[in-house]
């Protein structure tokens, strides 16, 4: 009988283990939304948790803008999930997307992603043109097509852009005898791209030892690219990249300034390219607003003061980023406030004052704390009128879904091997090979 | 259910009741003792499955169903931004492998970074493992120290080795700059780059290795040394004559994990990168094959070709484990 006792004992145990392990694995493999009762009830206090899927750093947390909203409505609250890199981000969101699942009640989209997001998951998104006070004549036209689908659903509302200017050092240019006056500058290459090689040859003449004009191959080639109104997609969304005699031109610009070494042999935001920065190993920088903040993070507490920001030879966008509401998140409606508020040229203006996110909203353009802005980096430069004339200028360019590929390609795989040495044919033999191979399904 | 009911039940009739002559035990009693009977058969028979199972749904939901998911995609036209929609294409994956450059420029880096990085990482261990293994001070504290960079993490090994090299204020090139040699760009030179890559492969599995050779160093009698000693044998011949034969089954067993590490080299190639993407370098010069199956599903977003790169590799290494196993039954043949 003991016997028979402890056998089953032992089977009951066993059979418990078996159990829990299963439970244990069934409930691993349940979905995320599986436990959405306990945080869309809010907690005791009933409030809504509205929660963003960030990535880099957007800033609305650092300029208090939650902390306000929260104050406007204090039945909501807000949770951000920060993903420090896009290329991180951006797959992860993808992948959350097409299984519907995992995904935040607002998601960020970078502008590089944003064609391919609007052309192949635009149906996983509410429209954003529906939602109150969303108007499209808030927003600069191009940036508002960005996001918006050929029937016109706003898949995302814009919150910033990159308008870009040429970010120069004034000291380094006076030793090489150029001038240092920001619209003299701006003169020395207005509205030739080649112009401000030319600029560059005439600082190699006379440079201070050890610094170059520009800082990376990478970072002219993707202005000059940026400021054409069609550059890898032509409007019917085919690939045109190799036959598109602009983007050709741009990258053989970008060789003949890498052969002449007047670019630095650098990929931009690597280490060894912050150390350029750290050590003044550059004259001038193809700059939109947040590279001020960059270079300010990178840079000796003595390079403070002594940039200027000129006009670009053309006008170009670098950047930006889309707020989107998922259809499958928890919040949809208030979600849909949220960012309407977010997106609004009051908020995107407080934005920029905090941040340096420069407003894709015109409206934002007037008000003080754009008008007013200062940066320590570049003294008692006016960035927000330089900034906003060259918003006024970007072409509305055709983006497509592979964009960034495509970029890539031409940069890490083509002009960088040019300051290695390489001839411009081979570059570009290299990077067409790549990029083809890349985009081939 | 019932099978195994019926399967459980002849033994019952046929052997407990006979042995037992009908004495005064009741039939109950009996009928009680043939029910447990019973359920102990099928306990024995059904439990141990029971106990194993969960392993085997794991395996299969985290092992098995991917390797045929990923067959099955590996036929079709698969891209991320819709892995449910899917086009048949046959093996066309799968034949223009055949004339894809880099797949196969991929495929010799993995070979040559697997060689530069295995030979010398055994080596140096062989070596470690044999100081090692005379009696030193504090031994224990330089096993430990062996071990450290095994149980370090590669993005962080990695992420310091990519200071280490840098080109222009890498400490590497700094010391090298000492002796009179110029800058090497270990990131973007073809044998610099897989030399800088195989280096904190090395960096990391030595120790390992080292402590591998040494445990099964120690298991080695002492006596034989002794007898070699007594013959006149000197330290090295003792190494050539008895340390290294002793050590045969422990190197195959090392040269078959570290050759199985390198065909999946990923972290170090991914992160050593100077322009941090998937591409191996700007002329893939250190791109692996673990590093383009993941370029193409996942920055490139091409999941059918990925997948069918994922099966070629997985053929590949049952290639190298068949030739592996091959020679090693060669070698245990002719010892």
């Amino acid at each position: 009988m003991r016997a028979a006792r402890t056998t089953t004992a032992r089977r009951a145990l066993a059979i418990a283990a078996v159990a829990s392990l299963g439970a244990g694995l069934l409930a691993g493999c349940a979905d995320d939304g599986g436990d959405d009762s306990s945080s869309s009830s809010g907690d005791s206090s009933g409030k809504t948790t509205i929660t963003l899927g960030l990535f880099g750093t957007q800033g609305f947390k650092e300029a208090g803008l939650y902390k306000e909203y929260e104050k406007l409505n204090p039945d909501i609250k807000i949770e951000e999930n920060v993903t420090e890199r896009n290329e991180n981000y951006y797959p992860a969101l993808v992948n959350h997307l097409t299984t519907n699942s995992g995904l935040q009640d607002v998601q960020a989209i970078e502008v590089g992603n944003i064609a391919e997001v609007v052309n192949t998951q635009a149906d996983k998104f509410v429209d954003m043109s529906k939602v109150e006070g969303v108007k499209k004549e808030n927003w600069l036209d191009w940036k508002w097509q960005q996001g918006a689908t050929k029937d016109g659903q706003a898949v995302g509302l814009g919150t910033d852009i990159g308008p870009m200017a040429i970010c120069y050092r004034k000291d380094l240019f006076e030793k090489a005898g150029l001038p240092t006056d920001r619209e003299e500058v701006g003169k020395l290459w207005a509205g030739d791209w080649s112009k401000l090689v030319d600029a560059g040859e005439d600082y190699k003449k006379k440079a201070p030892s050890g610094t170059t004009f520009m800082d990376s191959p990478g970072g002219l080639l993707n202005a000059i690219l940026s400021s054409e109104s069609e550059k890898f997609y032509d409007a019917s969304g085919k690939v045109i990249y190799k036959d598109n005699p602009a983007v050709k031109g741009a990258f053989d610009l970008t060789a003949k300034a890498a052969e002449e070494g007047l670019v630095q042999s650098q990929t931009q935001f690597q280490p060894a390219w912050d150390q350029t920065i750290a050590n003044s190993k550059f004259a001038s920088v193809v700059c939109p607003p947040w590279m001020l903040g960059y270079l300010k993070g990178k840079s000796q507490p003595d390079a403070a003061g002594k940039w200027d920001v000129a006009a670009a030879p053309k006008s170009g966008n670098w950047g930006g980023t889309f707020l989107g509401v998922p259809k499958s998140g928890k919040h949809v409606e208030e979600a849909q406030k949220l960012v309407a508020w977010l997106t609004a040229p009051e908020q995107q203006a407080k934005l920029f004052a905090v941040q340096g996110s420069f407003p894709s909203a015109p409206g934002a353009y007037k008000l003080p704390e754009v008008t007013g802005a200062k940066n320590s980096m570049t003294g008692d430069a006016p960035i927000g009128d330089i900034f906003a004339k060259a918003a006024a200028d970007i072409p509305a360019q055709v983006i497509g879904p592979k964009d960034q590929i495509i970029q890539q390609g031409l940069t890490d795989n083509g002009v960088v091997l040019v300051t290695q040495g390489k001839s411009a044919k081979d570059a570009w033999e290299t990077a067409t090979k790549t990029i083809d191979n890349n985009l081939d399904q | 259910m019932t099978t195994e009911h019926d399967t459980a039940a002849p033994p019952v009739k046929g052997g407990a009741a006979p042995g037992r002559p009908p004495a005064g035990a009741s039939a109950e009693a009996a009928k009680k003792r043939a029910r447990l009977s019973r359920r102990w058969q099928r306990d024995m028979r059904w439990s141990p499955y029971a106990f194993v199972s969960p392993f085997f749904l794991l395996f299969m939901a985290f092992g098995l169903f991917p390797l045929i998911y990923t067959g099955w995609a590996s036929l079709h036209q698969v891209e991320l931004t819709a892995p449910t929609d899917m086009t048949w294409v046959g093996m066309k994956n799968y034949t223009r492998i055949f004339d894809d450059d880099f797949f196969w420029n991929a495929a010799k880096n993995t070979l040559t970074i697997g060689i530069i990085s295995t030979v010398p990482q055994l080596l140096m261990a062989m070596g470690l493992a044999h100081i090692l293994n005379y009696k030193l001070r504090a031994s224990t504290f330089y096993r430990v120290v062996m071990l450290a960079p095994y149980a370090t993490s590669i993005a962080a090994a990695s992420l310091v080795f990519v200071l280490l090299f840098g080109r222009d204020y890498g400490m590497i090139n700094w010391v090298l700059g000492l002796v009179g040699i110029d800058n090497i760009d270990w990131q973007n030179d073809h044998w610099a780059s897989q030399l800088a890559v195989s280096s904190i492969v090395i960096w990391r599995w030595t120790g390992y290795n080292a402590l591998i050779y040494l445990a099964a160093m120690q298991a080695i009698p002492q006596d034989l040394y002794e007898s070699a000693a007594l013959d006149g044998a000197s330290r090295w011949r003792q190494f050539l004559h008895v340390t290294l034969p002793s050590l045969r089954p422990t190197i195959l067993f090392t040269v078959i994990v570290s050759t199985i590490g390198a065909s999946q080299l990923f972290g170090e190639p991914l992160l050593f990168d100077a322009n941090k993407g998937a591409s191996g370098g700007s002329q893939h010069q250190f791109q692996t094959l673990g590093l383009y199956l993941y370029e193409q599903g996942w920055v490139n977003q091409h999941l059918g070709r990925a997948s069918a790169i994922a099966w070629t590799m997985f053929l590949i290494l049952i290639v190298i484990g068949v030739i592996n196993s091959v020679i090693s039954r060669r070698l245990r043949a002719s010892s």
